[in-house]
């Protein structure tokens, strides 16, 4: 009796409103409620993340301003980073960050699609490819230390030896050993989107082209690599971002020289490792200030590649109509 | 359920009365700061912790995050390798006092084939430093290693690449002894390095010293101790070619000091000294009534300053830190004394 007649009351009050309290007379559902609540949960968690996006990118902002006053666009330019006389540049830092991610990516790249293809298209199921399959998840999970290490006593002799045979400078570390690191790292990215992709592409479409004859080699040209381009790209997209933003593997095997990369083997340094090499026992404001101001360059490099990314994808990316 | 609940309840607050010390004092100091004097401070908060019951929260975030710390007053005490420069102390909301708690020493590791033993004169490291002499075959370097056969290999250098008040000492050694090195390069944490390959932490230039053939970088006596790292021998202004030890750096701090005891002690006059060693400091404001703190917490950090200072100097040679010398004690004693609550002396 006492339930009921609490209910009424609260039913007396907002009755008028048309908001989710009355949720007797809409649609006589008694779940409306719970309906209303979940839609907000979701709305206010979507609208959170941006403003999450936003904060971070304000304060970054904010306390990379003494350094922004101090240096203007010169920032962008110079070579020096100099933290005892404090004269900042970032120019060694993005080139190392740029030239490491994006060689990487190319070394990933025919991996990555072969992977893609071989799970996605020639054996979507079986032992092997379960086996193969986990393999890569375990890829995605290994701790970037752990590929440290890995380069360190591993790849370093490898590509010393290289050094030597080739008759360059043999220190082991540099661009390419990091980016042979980075392209194991972001392998499990763009291999799972694209084997997700090409798993997608319906089964009937692939049955024409077989149909007309098509080997299938071709049908992997015409049909599915044109199908799961966009998936595909997405997935080089996430692994760009991944490649940009390692830390822990790269300050391990790159040298961390803070020059300009001379070439393929040199030494050089990137953004996300002098911050985290330098962040700790940077005591003076400006130096503070421009390492802030290395990860606003940074956050805004990769917004730009992700955006440059989605337009890419929505041009390419095959439609009904299309 | 309702009852086994609030039983559950009453159970655990009369256990919680029995598990917190009887002690009226329930004081928790937090410290942040350097990483290098870590292990000892870790042994040293413990050992005070069991003798004393007051806990002591100290995170290894580096010198400047532990200056950062305690410039925005989040914890009692900082940390740090390198003292505070007069433009920092002028930038802290307070006036600061230094108290240093022990001597380390920064050594050369080397990897060079067929060279078990390395002398290093100053001409010679900051010639090697700069990227001055390439090879392990100079002449500079033959001449004062005539026992060893020197190899005809490039010297590879390898430096700390994550700011470091190892960085510091040896930065600040270089400076006294090469004017080229103080007008480029400096002093500091993090340097703008002419040459060589930067590694993050101790095991990272040891490691990239083990690597690469030719190499030779600077790592912490304690380092090179604990993991039998070979490492050169260097001649101090003296003229005398140095082992590194933990006496031999002690030795180095028997010199003048200042009263505020920010001083570098590195290239010491100092007959047997190790020239490339250095103080590691707690900072903390002189004036410790501040943000409504409690006259009790003044007095257990002021207490645990002198503890350092004095009973808990038997860890560091366990430890492979050098232990103060007498008159850095007898300093410290006099800067402990002139900490103040509400300008009145906190202790005699």
């Amino acid at each position: 009796m006492k339930k009921t007649s609490k209910k009424q009351e609260i039913k007396k009050v907002f009755s008028k409103d048309p908001g989710p309290w009355n949720f007797y007379s809409r649609a006589g559902n008694k779940y409306f409620l719970m309906d209303w609540i979940f839609k907000k949960i979701l709305f206010i968690s979507g609208v959170s993340i941006f403003f999450l996006v936003l904060m971070i990118f304000i304060f970054l902002v904010l306390n990379s301003m003494p350094s922004i006053k101090e240096f203007g666009f010169r920032f962008f330019l110079s070579k020096s980073w100099d933290p005892v006389f404090e004269k900042f540049g970032a120019l060694p830092f993005i080139a190392g960050t740029i030239f490491t991610s994006f060689l990487a990516l190319l070394i990933s790249l025919p991996f990555s699609l072969s992977i893609s293809l071989y799970l996605g298209e020639f054996s979507k199921s079986g032992f092997f490819s379960g086996f193969l399959k986990n393999s890569i998840e375990l890829l995605a999970g290994v701790p970037s230390v752990v590929y440290g290490f890995f380069g360190m006593f591993v790849l370093i002799p490898i590509v010393r030896y290289l050094e030597i045979k080739f008759n360059i400078e043999p220190y082991g570390v540099g661009i390419f050993t990091s980016s042979i690191i980075l392209s194991i790292m972001i392998i499990p990215f763009s291999a799972s989107l694209g084997r997700e992709v090409i798993e997608l592409i319906p089964q009937d479409i692939k049955e024409a082209a077989y149909s007309l004859g098509s080997t299938r080699y071709e049908v992997i040209k015409r049909v599915v690599l044109p199908y799961a381009k966009s998936g595909i790209t997405a997935g080089i997209l996430m692994a760009l971002g991944r490649a940009f933003g390692e830390t822990m593997a790269v300050t391990m095997v790159i040298g961390n020289s803070n020059v300009m990369p001379k070439g393929l083997f040199s030494p050089a340094n990137t953004m996300a490792s002098l911050i985290a090499n330098e962040f700790t026992e940077a005591v003076s404001r400006i130096h503070l200030s421009s390492l802030i101001e290395i990860g606003l360059v940074l956050f805004i490099i990769s917004a730009v590649f992700s955006i440059m990314g989605k337009i890419f994808i929505h041009k390419f990316s095959i439609t009904e109509n299309g | 359920m309702k009852k086994l609940l609030k039983l559950a309840v009453s159970a655990l607050a009369v256990i919680s009365m029995f598990v917190q010390p009887l002690k009226a004092s329930s004081v928790e100091l937090i410290g942040a700061g350097a990483t290098f004097p870590y292990p000892l401070y870790s042994k040293m908060f413990d050992v005070y912790n069991k003798e004393h019951g007051i806990k002591i929260n100290y995170s290894a975030i580096g010198s400047g995050g532990g200056i950062r710390q305690l410039m925005a007053k989040t914890v009692d005490f900082g940390g740090t390798d390198a003292f505070l420069t007069d433009k920092e102390i002028r930038e802290m909301p307070g006036s600061v006092v230094h108290i240093p708690t022990c001597i380390g020493a920064v050594v050369f590791a080397f990897n060079v084939p067929g060279v078990p033993e390395l002398n290093l004169t100053p001409d010679v490291i900051a010639g090697i430093f700069l990227g001055k002499i390439k090879k392990w075959s100079a002449p500079e370097i033959r001449k004062i290693n005539q026992n060893v056969k020197m190899p005809d290999i490039n010297i590879v250098v390898i430096h700390r690449s994550d700011g470091s008040g190892t960085t510091f000492i040896f930065s600040d050694y270089v400076s006294k002894i090469s004017n080229e090195w103080k007008n480029s390069v400096g002093t500091g944490t993090s340097l703008k390095w002419p040459c060589g390959l930067g590694a993050k932490g101790n095991p990272g230039v040891a490691g990239l010293i083990k690597q690469i053939p030719g190499s030779i970088g600077y790592v912490e006596l304690i380092y090179a101790l604990s993991n039998k790292i070979p490492f050169a021998c260097v001649q101090n202004k003296s003229g005398i070619f140095i082992k590194p030890s933990l006496l031999n750096t002690s030795i180095a701090a028997n010199v003048e000091l200042p009263d505020d005891m920010r001083v570098s002690i590195t290239n010491t006059n100092e007959k047997n000294g190790y020239p490339i060693c250095g103080f590691t400091w707690i900072i903390v404001y002189k004036e410790q009534n501040y943000d409504n703190r409690s006259f009790e917490k003044a007095k257990e950090l002021v207490n645990l300053l002198w503890w350092i200072t004095h009973q808990g100097q038997r860890y560091t040679e366990a430890l492979h830190y050098a232990s103060l010398p007498k008159e850095a004690v007898v300093k410290a004693e006099r800067i402990i004394q002139s900490i103040t609550y509400n300008g009145k002396p906190i202790i005699k």
